[in-house]
């Protein structure tokens, strides 16, 4: 089997830092794996700016950040750059098998770096009942729709939690000209960056419905309305606090969960609640020389951190190999 | 001039097209329309897959009997349609001396029907042989035919085996009204107007309006609403039996399923109501269902629970109507088809040919009926070996669309080749979207690959068909 010295899983911030920082510290042969058709992750459709303040010190949109990462690893030759390259299995020994348009490797990692990201929640995992319409959207789905393909999905959105990405696209869907009836969180404060609740919602005069959940989608074969309920500290829903908010689109914004899948079939043991791999150390995991950084390690708020945290992985895993 | 056909279907769900195949070995025309934008979209899209061996219908109904028979064809069709079919087995569970007396009733009524090998278990096999099981479970029936399918490509597999035997398929094709009599009927569709000599209505829930427009008031068709929930994958040998309670006057109960694809279902509910078309879940629906499964499984978890859905029985009175109708000859009712539908279909299709021969349609069977139809692929179902040779054949198999089920290109793009219209119609026919992130990562993919292989723009592409574009056009005013 073909062996490398260092193999990075996912080209986005975490993955790039990665690769860079174990550069720097002197591995010679990375090979970096990315499943889409550009490096860069969830920046590229991230087209606000905020990105950058603590690292660069400077306000960058995501792409300008993403920028810097992937001009600087065109610079390294000792890193190959895959890209759709999708890796589909992982053993314990850090074998892994991975598919790309014609073709399916198999080779061992000496070191592995897993940066693979995270996913979104999705409406059943918060249990919404009702019909199954078009027109319900993840918050990222929403924004990769908007910001890469030009395509606004809807005019009248209800946003269900108050994740970073659903403010964010709260003020995206509003200066495209849609009109955004509500964002609607069940806690009692927002789960994203105070920046955010201002900028995004509170400057825009949208309707912030705290402690309220949606209990109920209509809509045969588009979203037609939702219905809201007001909720005690408890969660419990309080009785007659039920009204409708008419709309055709509800974009899920209920967190985020570590993408560790791949790992877990390595034998790594995760984290019942958060889907991190259960650790003491940033990065390290329990089998020897495999590394995980970035929001698949643990979901972080802002970029900045995951550069940051992911250098030092990069740093780790020349110190195993060297 | 319109186009004239021997039989003309309505309805493109299981029945309609294991009618359709059925009638494809012999030598006349055959056209089925379906209204919706896709087969498969109505009643079979919610089913459970179970594949039953006869065990909860009395000997004496028409239902038992097709139901039995139709466990026995659908081996042979799975085999040549290249289906999986998994024989699983089934266990009715009883909890008291007097359910496990009532065990005994079906154990003997099953009997009559010729359901094979039952066996009534006490508690120590079931602890050996179900070991999630409720440990309170005294007995249970166990009836090992009873196996499971995916419904979807079950419809898939027999019209699109139906189509390369000569039937034609219309889709977005409503019925809208039915003129004339046996040998001349006039069909008017959405689609145009299509004449026939005889019309098997094959409706579903709306089998009653399409009588109807034939001039035939013998039934009504009353929705019974099914609330389903799917449990993560993980939990795939959660049970290694499809699990009963003792069914009720009404309906089975709440089950514990084994699902083709991996993913244990429980439910369904069966709520009686008016609007055929109300598919939503509800929380009484999901509380109902989660203690119904909790009481044979204790250990399942609400937060395990990864999708759900709701479907509609199509019910007139208890037991199926298959019959040509005596004041218009020459239509043929295929109606009231409810659980154990999926099972029966294949001999509902075998009955139906035998009504036709009666009422003199003259039935020659064909020299050459292509009964095999060639496996569709899924990467991770084959050897590494064949999936890398694959990928080497046709690049498009080396790239991943969705994530979480690992479907590529090149299968995603055969879903569209064999008439995936939708992205429902991909995710039935691949599982593209039917993972954990429910399609969060793929939809702009699948978009786009639809839009290129069937040249429409990206703002046309719908989930089910007109009206549920993912891409609202029309701006408002706020």
């Amino acid at each position: 089997m073909v062996e490398r010295d260092l193999v990075i899983v996912g080209g986005g911030p975490a993955g790039m830092a990665a690769a860079i920082s174990a550069h720097e510290n002197g591995v010679k042969d990375i090979l970096l794996l990315e499943r889409d058709q550009y490096l860069g992750g969830i920046l590229n459709q991230c087209v606000h700016t905020g990105f950058g303040v603590e690292y660069f010190k400077e306000v960058l949109t995501g792409p300008e950040y993403a920028e810097r990462f992937i001009k600087k690893i065109k610079e390294i030759p000792e890193i190959e750059v895959s890209l759709k390259t999708f890796v589909v299995n992982l053993a314990t020994d850090k074998s892994l098998t991975y598919l790309l348009p014609g073709k399916m490797e198999t080779l061992r990692a000496k070191t592995l770096i897993m940066a693979t990201g995270c996913r979104e929640k999705t409406r059943e995992m918060a249990h919404i009942a009702g019909t199954r319409p078009a027109g319900i959207f993840s918050a990222g789905l929403a924004q990769k729709l908007i910001n890469v393909e030009g395509l606004l999905p809807g005019n009248k959105v209800v946003i269900v939690g108050s994740g970073d990405i659903g403010l964010i696209m709260a003020r995206r869907f509003t200066l495209e000209g849609a009109k955004v009836k509500g964002v609607i969180e069940i806690e009692n404060v927002s789960s994203g960056l105070v920046r955010n609740v201002v900028q995004c919602v509170e400057d825009f005069n949208i309707p912030f419905y705290l402690r309220h959940k949606i209990t109920r989608i209509y809509g045969r074969d588009r979203v037609e309305k939702v219905d809201v309920v007001q909720v005690d500290e408890k969660g419990t829903e309080i009785t007659d606090s039920k009204f409708e908010i008419e709309c055709d689109t509800v974009l899920i914004s209920v967190g985020l969960i570590p993408e560790n899948e791949l790992i877990e079939m390595a034998g790594i043991v995760l984290d019942e609640k958060t889907n991190s791999p259960v650790t003491d150390e940033v990065n390290k995991t329990s089998i020897p020389g495999l590394f995980v950084c970035g929001n698949s390690f643990k979901v972080y708020d802002i970029v900045d951190t995951v550069t940051r945290d992911s250098l030092e992985a990069g740093r780790l895993a020349a110190e195993y190999l060297l | 001039m319109s186009k004239k056909y021997d039989v003309i279907i309505i309805g493109g769900g299981v029945v309609g097209s294991a009618i359709a195949r059925e009638l494809s070995r012999h030598k006349i025309e055959v056209a089925l329309f379906e209204k919706e934008e896709e087969l498969a979209f109505g009643v079979s899209k919610s089913n459970s897959g179970i594949i039953h061996p006869g065990t909860q219908n009395p000997a004496s109904s028409l239902k038992g009997k097709l139901c039995v028979k139709g466990n026995r064809l659908t081996r042979k069709i799975a085999r040549e349609l290249e289906l999986d079919f998994k024989e699983v087995g089934e266990l009715i569970v009883a909890f008291s001396e007097e359910e496990l007396f009532r065990l005994g009733e079906l154990k003997s009524e099953a009997e009559k029907l010729g359901v094979p090998r039952l066996k009534i278990v006490g508690h120590k096999w079931l602890e050996k042989n179900e070991p999630n099981l409720n440990r309170k479970a005294k007995a249970a029936l166990f009836a090992p035919t009873a196996g499971i399918i995916s419904p979807y490509r079950l419809v898939y597999g027999l019209s699109e085996n139906a189509q390369k035997n000569g039937v034609e398929i219309h889709t977005s094709a409503k019925a809208v009204e039915i003129d004339g009599e046996r040998g001349a009927f006039e069909v008017f569709t959405t689609d145009g107007l299509f004449e026939s000599k005889y019309i098997i209505n094959a409706a579903g829930l709306f089998a009653d309006d399409v009588a109807e427009m034939a001039g035939v008031d013998t039934f009504r068709i009353k929705a019974r609403k099914g609330e389903e929930f799917l449990l993560d994958k993980k939990w795939e040998d959660l049970t290694r039996h499809l699990l009963f309670p003792l069914p009720s006057e009404k309906t089975k109960g709440i089950l514990v399923i084994r699902t083709a694809d991996g993913n244990p279902m429980i439910g369904p509910t069966a709520k009686e109501i008016e609007d055929k078309r109300d598919l939503a879940t509800t929380d009484e629906g999901f509380k109902e269902v989660l203690s119904g499964a909790q009481k044979l499984v204790p250990g399942i978890n609400g937060s395990d629970i990864i999708a759900y859905f709701a479907g509609l029985r199509p019910a007139s009175g208890d037991d199926f109507i298959v019959r040509e109708e005596k004041e218009v000859p020459g239509f043929i009712n295929v109606a009231g088809i409810q659980s154990p539908g999926l099972t029966a279909a294949p001999a509902i299709a075998l009955m139906v040919v035998g009504i036709l021969k009666k009422s003199g349609l003259l039935l020659k069977k064909k020299k050459v009926f292509q009964k095999h139809r060639p496996k569709k692929m899924h990467l991770f179902a084959i050897p590494p070996s064949e999936t890398k040779k694959l990928i080497k054949k046709n690049a498009a198999y080396g790239d991943i669309v969705c994530r979480c089920e690992m479907v590529s290109k090149g299968e995603v793009s055969e879903a569209i080749a064999s008439g995936a219209r939708t992205l429902d119609g991909i995710k039935f026919r691949t599982r593209a979207q039917a993972g954990r992130c429910h399609g969060s990562f793929c939809t702009t993919r699948l978009m786009k690959i639809l839009s290129e292989k069937t040249e429409k723009p990206l703002t046309e592409i719908t989930k089910r068909g007109e009206g549920s574009e993912i891409i609202k056009k029309d701006r408002c005013d706020g």
